[in-house]
């Protein structure tokens, strides 16, 4: 169970006794890594943070600073923060973590360390 | 539907799997019960908020991933409709999916506004996912402050 498929909204926090949303994710195996992608809207570029330690991905959206619309009437949104955090799959290169965040999105891109991508050898 | 494991009926043995896997299907259920409740498991329903104050109703809509062009903003007397399609990014080849959570397809949303609005002067802005319409109150709709003169 060493992949990047368990995870676990609220590992290591719950003694701050924040609730977090825990966003929707997709994930995607390919040959060279995995491609992750989270919903968190209201979170801008840079409210997202994702750190890597002890074989852990965690991954949190802040959302910025909303301005006062007036009375609310009506609301279903929440204003907490997002967070997930998922277990690694040591085969990937976590110097190679790359992310992009676009209208609400994150996606993350794992790429898989050289030594075990699939690799076609040719005999001589 | 649901795949059902085939028990053979001659065999009786207990394993606390299956309880595990049942015990798990009824929660699925009662999950699946819940998302799906408006009926059309192809659609999906964004969250709302509406705010009102003295100048104007604010509608705030999270479409995460819906692209710009992707989504519909309607107007008919005192109801505002949204609707669009979240459309799946582009399929990658030979690729497995390990996790997949998040709704694709069409969506509509209607919401009956607090009070009567301008039509012609309705804006939007899409920014970090969220829409966010900004409809301004008609003049009748707009609290008036009235001097009575006490005698």
């Amino acid at each position: 169970m060493s992949t990047l498929t368990t995870c676990s909204p609220t590992s290591s926090t719950q003694s701050r006794r924040i609730e977090y949303i825990t966003p929707r994710a997709n994930l995607h195996h390919d040959g060279e890594g995995y491609t992750l992608e989270l919903e968190m809207p209201g979170v801008a570029k840079d409210g997202v943070e994702i750190t890597v330690e002890d074989g852990k991905l965690t991954l949190t959206g802040r959302r910025a600073e909303e301005q006062s619309f007036g009375r609310p009437v009506y609301r279903e949104r929440s204003q907490n923060e997002y967070r997930r955090v998922f277990d690694l799959d040591p085969s990937i290169d976590t110097d190679k973590i790359t992310a992009s965040m676009n209208q609400g999105l994150l996606t993350v891109r794992l790429q898989k360390s050289e030594a075990v991508k699939p690799r076609k050898i040719t005999v001589a | 539907m649901s795949i059902i494991r085939y028990r053979n009926p001659d065999l009786v043995t207990w394993s606390p799997y299956d309880r595990l896997s049942s015990l798990r299907d009824l929660l699925d259920s009662a999950f699946q019960l819940a998302s799906n409740a408006p009926g059309n498991p192809e659609s999906w329903t964004p969250a709302l908020d509406v705010f009102e104050d003295e100048e104007k109703v604010t509608v705030r809509v999270e479409l995460a991933g819906v692209k710009k062009e992707d989504f519909d903003i309607s107007l008919q007397d005192d109801v505002l409709t949204i609707s669009g399609e979240r459309k799946a990014e582009t399929e990658q080849r030979g690729s497995e999916s390990f996790r997949s959570e998040r709704y694709f397809g069409s969506f509509t949303r209607s919401v009956t506004l607090p009070s009567p609005v301008k039509a012609d002067a309705v804006t939007a802005t899409y920014q970090d996912g969220v829409l966010t319409v900004t409809l301004p109150k008609a003049e009748e709709a707009k609290p008036r402050k009235i001097q009575v003169n006490l005698e």
